[in-house]
């Protein structure tokens, strides 16, 4: 008989593979990428560039001569690394930085556990921490946007820099949002400062629908970090309107919305039940308005998800899915 | 409530090609093999030795346990050699060979087309007579019918559930019998009602077959005509999701009722049939015609002749591919069963079994693995598992062979439905693994209770 | 500046001693009370923790050998004699040597000798494997090449060859721990006696099915032929299930065997002087004669005793 294949069932596999769903994730962030690029002019592209390239490279080359493997870089998740780092940094922050911050994300918060699945922290919240930490003037460091928008746009610092600097000045939050003439429609539509995961609100979004659509990924982790962000600060608003920030605002400041739909729902630093999802989404939620109300940084999302993902193998183990038959 | 299962599923392409193939009788080979081990159980003991004559309908093996069933000849001929042969895995079982000659079947046998509908009122009779017909599960259990049709003492049967949802892709066997022989698989169900105590008959059909769907309901509405015990029979539109005929699926998807783990269906009130089933106890109860053929799809995207046949039970693999046409030329796996849980053959001189339900003919590109890679933990595994259970936690756990957290983890309600190692974006062959870490879970088990 | 150095040092050093004092009775009083034996014995164990003993790594034999009242049942098979005369000095018991054993791997099914008959594309698992079918050859017993031995051996004496398909064993390596023995689905490997200066003869097959079918499966198989059973004049060699199987404990490594195989299942490994079958044959068919001779001289005389 001529030569058989024979294997244990099944016999046919679904279309999924690691690369089609890392290049659905990559689609999803064209258009936050052209945005970016539109709003904040070339030399946003350059950084993606670089944070892309330095990505790519450094997996290569563990991969190849450290771990002495067949290079993984095939599955595009450097790639998706590489653009939420740049995502997540000024635009004029220099380009050797950018590679450093990238050597970091894949080297140390990813390789050194092992390669793709295997690493606790996020990546590119890994990263972009780091940078933050060790080169804060650069990293908070926000110039006028160069894009097609140019000079008519908003500059000096992001609206969470604004409302952390005037409170320790002593002014109330409705006198620095008049004072910069901030309101929710500039917020939406990307006419603010700040890093292009800052600004490109509709258009993180419109990605984020695209991933459900798509399958990608589930609803349940951003949307209960959008909604604990915004009951908690709605408590907190509702009791000192003068110190506290509104709901709306903290929705629309900051990396939130990059960080809600991109970071926080990534695969492998993520609970894998929905029960786990929503208690993860509650917790980044929660420390995220925490850290922007009484931390010394204005900017909390990136803490939140690195605090929240260190909890997340306790919670694989408390909140498994329910087995059928079992009541 | 949704017609469907709760946990878990996928959307596997149906690719239902065969469906316009009306079921045709394939001419008898000239030699057929018939194994004793076609059922769940003890294997049949030979009743025939070489040199005996035979009839179509004869019993050449009788039970060999409780849990077991008769076989009979598919053909009339002289017994040739009584001996191991393997099968088409290769592993070797005590098979029947018998040299055709003519097609004289037993006396008794009703072999016209009259419909007969009247449903004996005598269930100890009805029950014997799907014994000595050697009925089994013919929705790929085998499970001995009539054993399925005495739940011990104690246990009530509430619903009868007739399956015909035939969730596994390119399988139109079931479909075509549904189409061809409803009223014979109506009467089948309301034998089995009557034997159950006159339970609600409920007939599943999943919703890629509306004709089917449309068929059954005005064959229920006439025979409700000629007796009220047609009444209490009706059919269930399903959703169209696999495992959606999966035995515990189909359960909750019917009646929201979840058996237990290690429990069996009629723990809550069930017995599930497949539409074969109720045709077999048709044929074994009005006809006393025992199982001698079955239906057999095959069928294949690279497959030039679809065809749904009626094959007598015994009939070489290799001949019902030569009468087609023979192997097409890109085919690397042949598959009997469908692509989710069939068996791949390695020989095609095994010949085929009462529970022989499709060949189903793949090519490389559609069944061939892709390479292995790291796990992303991406939970699409757990997503699709049917039983909830997590197939990335007890793939870690199969391979260093933890057998109590594995116990922990539920490894033995797996059903082995191939759900997780379809979704696996990283190709990782999960159930493979997970059916080894099944395995010894079940044998711990097995011993803890040995030793009660 | 200077004070606050002084004190912190002051502190930490005071608190480290108390702490210190402290652990050390608390050490003391909890102690668990052990033989001190157990500790010796645990010392000359390799150390290896293989569970090739029984027990479950060498501080659970050394526990499970002071308890017991003989080393009857405790044998080290990676420390060997050796490490058991000197487990048997501290204790005070007697044992007995035992005679090295190697793992044996019996196939012959090399790619050349067995061709595949369909390609198997599941887990590269001989378990999976074996549970799945009877291999992608027309042998169902022989080797099924995934490497489960490779991997369950902890002492790095196995390997898979690429070019035959086959495990091979690494004597210098091999512990006899019995490992692979266990990994195997086919039971195919076995610990067999090493032999004096290594060499040992074994029947490298463990093919059931008849003859014909045995030999169109693989050009090397034993197909129960049974010659080599005739000759054997030590008694070592039976055939069962139209196998041969050699007893190591009688084989007296004179290779007749392996010089009349019809097949060439038959292997002597280790031998110094290559094997002269045509001298071999020779010597055996001259013996066969004179034994047919002796015998009907035998006849001859008890006829004429009678008439």
């Amino acid at each position: 008989m001529s030569n058989l294949t024979v294997s244990p069932s099944p016999h046919i596999h679904s279309k999924d593979s690691t690369r089609s769903l890392m290049t659905d994730v990559v689609i999803a962030l064209v258009p936050a990428v052209i945005c970016s690029v539109v709003f904040l002019g070339l030399r946003e592209l350059l950084v993606l560039a670089v944070s892309v390239a330095s990505c790519l490279l450094l997996e290569w080359a563990v991969t190849r001569f450290m771990m002495k493997k067949p290079s993984t870089i095939g599955d595009m998740s450097a790639v998706v690394t590489g653009i939420l780092l740049a995502l997540n940094v000024p635009y004029t922050l220099p380009l050797w930085i950018v590679a450093i911050g990238a050597a970091v994300a894949i080297g140390v918060a990813k390789m050194t556990f092992g390669g793709l699945g295997q690493n606790v922290f996020n990546p590119a919240i890994a990263g972009r921490v780091f940078l933050l930490v060790s080169y804060p003037s650069q990293m908070t460091h926000w110039e006028a946007p160069q894009g097609l928008f140019g000079a008519d746009a908003i500059t000096g610092p992001t609206p969470l820099g604004a409302i952390k600097e005037g409170l320790l000045q002593g002014s109330s939050v409705k006198d620095i949002m008049a004072e910069h003439g901030y309101n929710y429609g500039q917020m939406l539509f990307a006419n603010i400062g700040g890093s292009a995961g800052e600004i490109c609100a509709l258009a993180l979004l419109a990605g984020f629908v695209y991933l459900l659509v798509r399958r990608v990924i589930k609803p349940w982790i951003t949307l209960s970090i959008f909604a604990t962000v915004a009951l908690t600060s709605l408590i907190f608003w509702g009791i000192n309107p003068d110190r506290f920030t509104d709901p709306c605002f903290n929705l629309l400041t900051g990396g939130l919305i990059l960080g809600a739909c991109f970071m926080a729902t990534d695969y492998v630093t993520s609970p894998m039940s929905t029960k786990g999802g929503i208690i993860f989404g509650v917790g980044i939620g929660f420390l995220t308005v925490m850290i922007r109300y009484f931390g010394s940084y204005p900017e909390g999302v990136s803490f939140a998800i690195l605090i929240m993902n260190s909890v997340v193998p306790l919670l694989n183990r408390w909140f498994k899915q329910k087995k059928f038959g079992r009541s | 409530m949704k017609n469907t299962f709760s946990i878990g599923g996928i959307h596997p392409h149906d690719n239902k090609i065969s469906r316009d193939c009306a079921i045709t009788p394939l001419a008898t080979p000239p030699t057929v093999y018939i194994s004793v081990a076609q059922h769940i159980g003890a294997p049949a003991q030979p009743l025939v030795k070489p040199g005996d004559k035979v009839k179509v309908g004869q019993p050449v093996a009788e039970p060999g346990g409780f849990v077991s069933a008769f076989i009979h000849s598919s053909v009339s001929g002289t017994v040739k050699s009584v001996g191991p042969r393997a099968d088409l895995a290769g592993k070797m079982s005590t098979t029947i060979e018998i040299a055709v000659e003519g097609d004289e079947w037993m006396d008794g046998i009703d072999t016209s087309d009259t419909l007969i509908t009247d449903i004996p009122e005598d269930n100890k009779t009805t029950l014997e007579k799907i014994r000595l017909g050697g009925v089994v599960g013919l929705g790929g259990a085998t499970f001995p019918t009539h054993v399925k049709l005495s739940p011990p003492p104690g246990s009530k049967c509430e619903m009868l559930i007739i399956n015909g949802c035939e969730c596994e892709p390119y399988l139109t066997s079931d479909f075509r019998t549904l189409l061809e022989k409803g009223e014979q698989v109506v009467i089948g169900a309301a034998i089995i009602k009557q034997v159950l105590g006159g339970v609600p008959c409920t007939i599943a059909i999943e919703e890629n077959k509306p004709e089917a769907i449309d068929h059954i309901n005005e064959v229920i509405a006439r025979l409700r005509k000629v007796s009220p015990k047609y009444d209490g029979i009706c059919v269930m539109t399903m959703k169209m999701r696999y495992p959606q005929g999966g035995e515990k699926q189909l359960i909750d998807a019917v009646m929201h009722r979840q058996v237990a783990s290690g429990g069996l269906p009629i723990s809550v009130g069930a017995v599930v049939q497949n539409v074969a089933t109720a045709l077999a106890v048709y044929d074994a109860v009005q006809k006393n015609k025992p199982i001698i053929d079955n239906s057999v799809t095959v069928t294949g995207g690279c497959f030039p002749k679809q065809a749904n046949l009626l094959v007598r039970v015994g009939t070489p693999l290799s001949y019902i591919i030569d009468s087609l046409g023979g192997m097409p030329s890109d085919a690397v796996k042949v598959i009997s069963g469908g692509p989710m849980m069939g068996k791949a053959i390695s020989n095609l001189d095994a010949a085929t079994l009462k529970g022989t339900s499709s060949l189903l003919f793949l090519t490389a590109e559609e069944t061939m693995r892709k390479p292995e890679s790291n796990c992303i933990r991406c939970g699409k595994c757990a997503d699709a598992c049917p039983m909830g259970l997590e197939p990335f936690l007890l793939n870690k756990l199969s391979r260093i062979n933890d057998v109590e957290a594995l116990e922990d983890n539920a490894a033995q309600d797996c059903i082995e439905c191939g759900c997780c190692l379809y979704s696996c974006p990283a190709n990782i062959p999960l159930l493979d693994i997970i059916r080894m870490g099944k395995a010894e879970v079940m044998k711990a088990i097995k011993s803890r209770q040995i030793k009660k | 500046m200077t004070q606050t150095i002084i004190w912190t040092i002051a502190i930490i050093t005071v608190l480290g001693l108390v702490l210190a004092i402290i652990l050390y009775f608390v050490a003391e009083k909890f102690k668990v009370q052990e033989d001190p034996r157990i500790d010796e014995v645990e010392k000359v164990m390799p150390g290896a923790n293989c569970g090739g003993c029984g027990f479950a790594g060498c501080r659970a034999f050394a526990e499970a050998a002071v308890a017991a009242p003989n080393l009857d049942n405790n044998y080290c098979p990676v420390g060997g004699n050796d490490v058991m005369a000197k487990v048997a000095a501290i204790l005070g018991y007697e044992v007995k040597a035992k005679a090295p054993m190697v793992a044996v791997v019996r196939c012959n099914g090399t790619c050349e000798n067995r061709p595949r008959t369909n390609t198997y594309d599941g887990l590269s698992s001989c378990k999976v494997k074996a549970a799945l079918y009877s291999g992608d050859t027309a042998c169902a017993f022989g080797c099924l090449g995934c490497g489960d031995c490779v991997e369950a051996c902890q002492f790095g004496a196995l390997s898979m060859n690429p070019e035959t398909g086959l495990p091979e064993v690494d004597e210098t390596k091999c512990t006899a721990c019995g490992a692979c023995v266990k990994a195997c689905p086919k039971t195919l490997i076995e610990l067999r006696a090493k032999g004096p200066r290594g060499m040992r003869m074994f029947v490298s097959c463990r093919n059931q099915d008849k003859g014909p079918a045995a030999k169109k499966a693989c050009s090397a198989a034993c197909i129960g032929c049974g010659i080599c059973q005739k000759i054997c004049t030590h008694d070592a060699i039976t055939v069962e299930n139209n196998v041969a199987y050699i007893d190591f404990n009688k084989c007296k490594l004179c290779r007749e065997c392996e010089a009349l195989c019809p097949t060439g299942a038959i292997h002597g490994v280790n031998f110094p002087k290559p094997l002269d079958k045509e001298a071999v044959k020779a010597r055996v068919q001259e013996r066969q004669k004179k034994a047919r001779e002796a015998a009907a001289a035998a006849a001859a005389e008890s006829n004429t005793k009678e008439a």
